[in-house]
């Protein structure tokens, strides 16, 4: 019989464990998709519903530690359960029981990597994540991020038949390895002349400000390729697309977020007390982030890359919170610095959910059309209204929008920011808000986004006739989608019950706290004192007895009669669905207010084409502008090397014998 | 809660519901005698609602269940809006419930809400009308974010009522940085409430028009509700102008009960100027081409960073 785990940390491995176990499973029958789909992926789940248990109910209690006598001889794991990582298991278990149960109905036959490779691809990627949050030295920190990246490669490359799909993957791969690199020399600086590479050497290091200003930026850079950070992000809007759909809400919702653990990781933990103007640094580059990816995912015609964009707005808004914390944290403000972490965490956790609700039923969508185009879409909410009600908690979520949970992490972020005042630094001071101002420009951005998504794909009429033949998702899609919009709407309407924990993972990461709330536990308060507050529950049943009550009150004193007839549209009556606008049409004003953003190619059609036609290609200018001149670099300096290269083995047997020469020569 | 609390609250809200069409009815006939015509009735807007109730309603074959949501929505969060604006008393016990940036976030779900059940039927206006919804939205939300975050440093707080009752027993200080807020807000006030230069709520014009085109395919009484949430939300638009810049005579929490029953016909003489005032606006200036609106409503934004900035420098 098995030891019965005695402490949190003992069953979160246990359980880790377990997702690894699921996984080899899957290569006893690989090909049975009911074997799989209907035992491994529900397991899996399980799996991750107790994780969430046991993580979220262990905040507060204290850190506990572990060896892991695996891997190299003489270089044991260390493990280590705090708060933080705590916070993020629950975030990682409770995200991903609702993706398996999606994934269990998701995935059907001949999709490329046969189901059971998959299953292992998916668990280990699981449980990597699960391994990075508990990884207390930089050995086991490493191996376990590698995993991580290197499983959601295969995973991404799910469909590898596909040329396009093979060129994303390896624009993942090449990028998460260059931001690897940059977190290893981040550790590298950080061990500060010990050699000792665990994290308590590390946070007993007592690193001169430059050095520790180093670390500080190799791991922004590092972290912030992971996260999606622009100018990084040019893999992410081609790899979440590429991947299957529960992979794609996996990367979005939770991979993004290890990258946010480690940057907290390193910023208030491992290097102590982090100094006011890398606050700024973050604060600089999220904020570009944000704006850049919400003006991009609003002229995306492609759903999966709008989310994939939409991403990249969001980890802007919480590197924003990042950089926020920061400042505040060095300026010696710790009640702003907890109300800035905690937005940011609150954000993680909302995003999470929100992002891999809609990714999960882009997979439902695609799945029951065959269409990621925008364009060919439309109407579903007819056919598929299952997913289409959920959706549209996410997409409000998502718009930033009361009483749902987007809105509150935001709300907390404003409220910082607008107490930020107060920092001891003029040009901060004067900086700030604009900050603000530019947060409150992408929220109200993401809305339009949220709009065009959402009443592109399910609204208006079938832009095909295929359309009419869709299906609404299956019982266990539906099961995962409705998990996830559950956890969007409880994150909603008891932020005080969140906030109350997260204070426990603040104090304990940062020694930073909230005052104690004084408003009774349905009300939120930023700071107590500000006389400031909001109840999304409260609202939610404000709105709701209005609503009724006007409903009751129509068909009291007037009368219910309705009938139905064509639609009016100012008497034209020829309507078809050509005529509704596109998803290039929603995105146009956009287009045509941020032109600087874009690097365009239009075709317009002249007045006497015979067969005329509308194109307008919009590409990334940081990719024609950096990272092809880049990649450009690096092909002539490999060009010139290899000269070297001549193919015959007496030119490298000359090669050796000069280098002998020339070592022989300098050694005597 | 204390009974004068609720007082406050149910009389806020019966007088925003029996003003807000009222107030659109002294607009318009402002605007008519401006312009030499003879005047509609004050009450034409409530005979409006009255026969939309009463008549059937014909709802497009393509109309999924949101569509017949949005008006009731819509409808619901204008007047739990109204209920959070402190224009009569600061007592209201909803404000505690949400505070200023909560009731930005309300105005958008409404406007969400429209503009999704604009693209539900699937016509070329509906859609067409939606998108020019959505892009004066997103950028007259953050115009009028940065109006209320002036007004919020200043008395160093969110939440309306405190907002109010902090600027009202000021000593009537100037403030430099409210005046270029004032200036924004305006601007903003025209832009969502779909007024001239931005949008012209007498037309039918198709390619001029924005508010309308979102409403082109409701009837009976979705299109009464969606018109009386209209009239609400200028209304609301009108009492956080007040709120803000004029605060003065409201029954605040120091004051006696009494002072409520003499902030009633203060505030109908402040509508009746602002009233005014919105009418000689409409009346001088023309509308814009719809590609005009953003740098309109830019300059509200920067209007608004600029008033920041001005407090910041000032702190005033």
């Amino acid at each position: 019989m098995a030891p019965v785990p005695h402490s949190p940390l003992d069953a979160c491995l246990v359980l880790l464990a377990l997702w690894g176990l699921i996984g080899l499973a899957g290569l006893v029958r690989p090909r049975s998709l009911r074997y799989v789909g209907r035992t491994l992926f529900p397991l899996g789940a399980l799996c991750g519903l107790a994780l969430a248990a046991v993580a979220f109910s262990a905040i507060g209690t204290p850190t506990e530690h572990a060896l892991l006598l695996v891997g190299l001889p003489d270089l044991p794991m260390h493990l280590r359960r705090d708060a933080l990582a705590s916070l993020f298991l629950g975030l990682l278990g409770a995200v991903s029981a609702g993706i398996s149960v999606f994934a269990a109905g998701y995935f059907r036959r001949g999709q490329g990597t046969s189901a059971g490779l998959l299953c292992l691809q998916y668990h280990l990627f699981l449980a990597s994540m699960g391994f990075v949050l508990l990884a207390d030295d930089a050995y086991a920190f490493m191996v376990a991020w590698e995993s991580m990246a290197l499983a959601s490669y295969f995973l991404v490359t799910t469909q590898h038949s596909l040329g396009e799909i093979r060129r994303a993957g390896f624009l993942y791969l090449l990028i998460a390895h260059v931001g690897a690199l940059a977190i290893l020399l981040a550790f590298g600086v950080m061990q500060g002349g010990s050699w000792q590479f665990t994290f308590d050497a590390m946070r007993a290091a007592r690193l001169p400000p430059s050095w520790a200003a180093a670390a500080f930026l190799l791991a922004l850079f590092g972290f912030g390729t992971k996260a999606g950070l622009a100018p990084l992000h040019v893999w992410l809007p081609e790899a979440h697309p590429a991947a299957p759909s529960p992979v794609s809400a996996l990367m979005s919702g939770v991979m993004l977020k290890m990258a946010v653990y480690g940057m907290l990781r390193v910023s208030f933990d491992l290097l102590g007390t982090p100094q006011w103007w890398w606050g700024v640094s973050a604060l600089a580059v999220g904020l570009f982030s944000a704006l850049y990816g919400v003006v991009f995912a609003a002229a995306q015609t492609d759903m999966k890359r709008l989310l994939a964009w939409s991403s990249i707005e969001n980890v802007g808004i919480i590197f924003t919170g990042v950089g926020l914390a920061i400042v505040f944290h060095g300026a010696g403000m710790p009640a702003l610095a907890a109300l800035a972490l905690i937005a940011l965490l609150y954000h993680a956790l909302n995003h999470a959910f929100m992002k891999s609700l809609l990714f999960c039923s882009t997979g439902a969508v695609l799945h029951s059309t065959g269409e990621r185009n925008l364009g060919r879409l439309g109407g579903l909410i007819h056919r598929m209204p299952w997913v289409a009600w959920l959706s549209l908690i996410g997409a409000l979520s998502l718009a930033g929008l009361p009483p749902l949970n987007g809105f509150v992490s935001e709300w907390l972020l404003l409220q910082a920011f607008l107490f930020a005042h107060q920092v001891p630094h003029t040009f901060i001071n004067m900086l700030l808000p604009l900050g603000a101002a530019l947060v409150a420009l992408a929220a109200a951005l993401a809305a339009y986004v949220m709009v065009k998504f959402y009443g592109v794909i399910f609204l208006g009429q079938p832009r095909e006739a295929t359309l009419l033949h869709a299906h609404d998702a299956n019982a266990l899609e539906r099961l995962g989608l409705l998990w996830l919009a559950a956890g969007c709407v409880a994150l909603g309407l008891m932020p005080t019950q969140v906030v109350g924990t997260l204070r426990a993972v603040v104090r304990e990461l940062a020694h930073v706290d909230l005052p104690d709330p004084t408003a009774p536990w349905w009300l939120l308060e930023p700071l107590p004192g500000r006389l400031a507050s909001y109840s999304g529950l409260a609202l939610l049943l404000a709105v709701a007895a209005v609503v009724l009550l006007t409903f009751l009150g129509v068909r009291l004193f007037y009368h219910r009669r309705v009938r139905r007839a064509a639609p009016w549209d100012c008497g034209f009556a020829r309507l078809d669905a050509r005529m509704q606008d596109t998803a290039e049409g929603f995105g146009q004003p956009i287009r045509h207010m941020f032109e600087p953003f874009f690097a365009m190619r239009r075709e317009l059609p002249s007045p006497f084409d015979r067969a005329p036609r509308y194109h307008v290609a919009i590409a990334d200018p940081l990719w024609l502008r950096l990272y092809q001149p880049l990649g450009s670099l690096v092909q002539r300096i490999a060009d010139a090397f290899a000269v070297l290269q001549q193919g015959r083995i007496a030119t490298y047997l000359l090669y050796s014998f000069v280098t002998l020469v020339v070592l022989l020569a300098v050694v005597l | 809660m204390r009974p004068i609390g609720i007082i406050t609250q149910l009389l806020e809200l019966i007088v925003a519901l029996a003003a807000a069409p009222l107030f659109v009815g002294w607009i318009n006939q402002c605007r008519a005698w401006l312009q030499n015509r003879s005047a509609p009735s004050l009450w034409l807007p409530y005979r409006g609602i009255r026969k939309l109730f009463h008549k059937d309603a014909v709802i497009a074959a393509g109309a999924s269940p949101l569509f017949r949501l949005a008006p009731y929505m819509v409808f619901a969060a204008m007047v739990v809006a109204a209920g959070i604006i402190p224009s009569m008393g600061t007592r209201l016990p909803l404000t505690q419930v949400a505070d200023a940036i909560a009731l930005v976030g309300l105005l958008a779900t409404a406007r969400v809400f429209m503009s999704l059940a604009a693209m539900d039927i699937g016509t070329a206006f509906g859609t067409l009308g939606a998108r020019r919804e959505m892009m004066v939205g997103f950028l007259a939300e953050p115009a009028l974010l940065m109006v209320i975050f002036v007004a919020s440093l200043i008395s160093a707080t969110t939440a309306l009522p405190a907002i109010t009752e902090h600027l009202a027993t000021q000593s009537l200080g100037l403030y430099p940085s409210l005046a270029f807020t004032a200036v924004a807000f305006l601007m903003v006030l025209l832009a969502e409430n779909a007024r001239i230069p931005v949008d012209n709520p007498a037309t039918h014009l198709e390619l001029t028009m924005i508010h309308e085109a979102l409403l082109l395919e409701y009837s009976a009484r979705h299109l009464a509700l969606m018109e009386w949430a209209a009239a609400l939300k200028l209304f609301n638009y009108a009492c956080i102008g007040f709120a803000l810049f004029i605060p003065w005579g409201v029954s605040t929490r120091g004051s006696a009960p009494v002072t409520l029953l003499a902030s009633l016909p203060l505030l109908v003489a402040k509508l009746a100027v602002a009233g005014a005032v919105l009418a000689l606006i409409e009346t001088v200036s023309a509308k814009l081409r719809v590609f005009r609106a953003p740098e309109f409503l830019a300059t509200a934004f920067l209007f608004a960073v600029l008033g920041l900035l001005v407090h910041l420098l000032l702190g005033a």
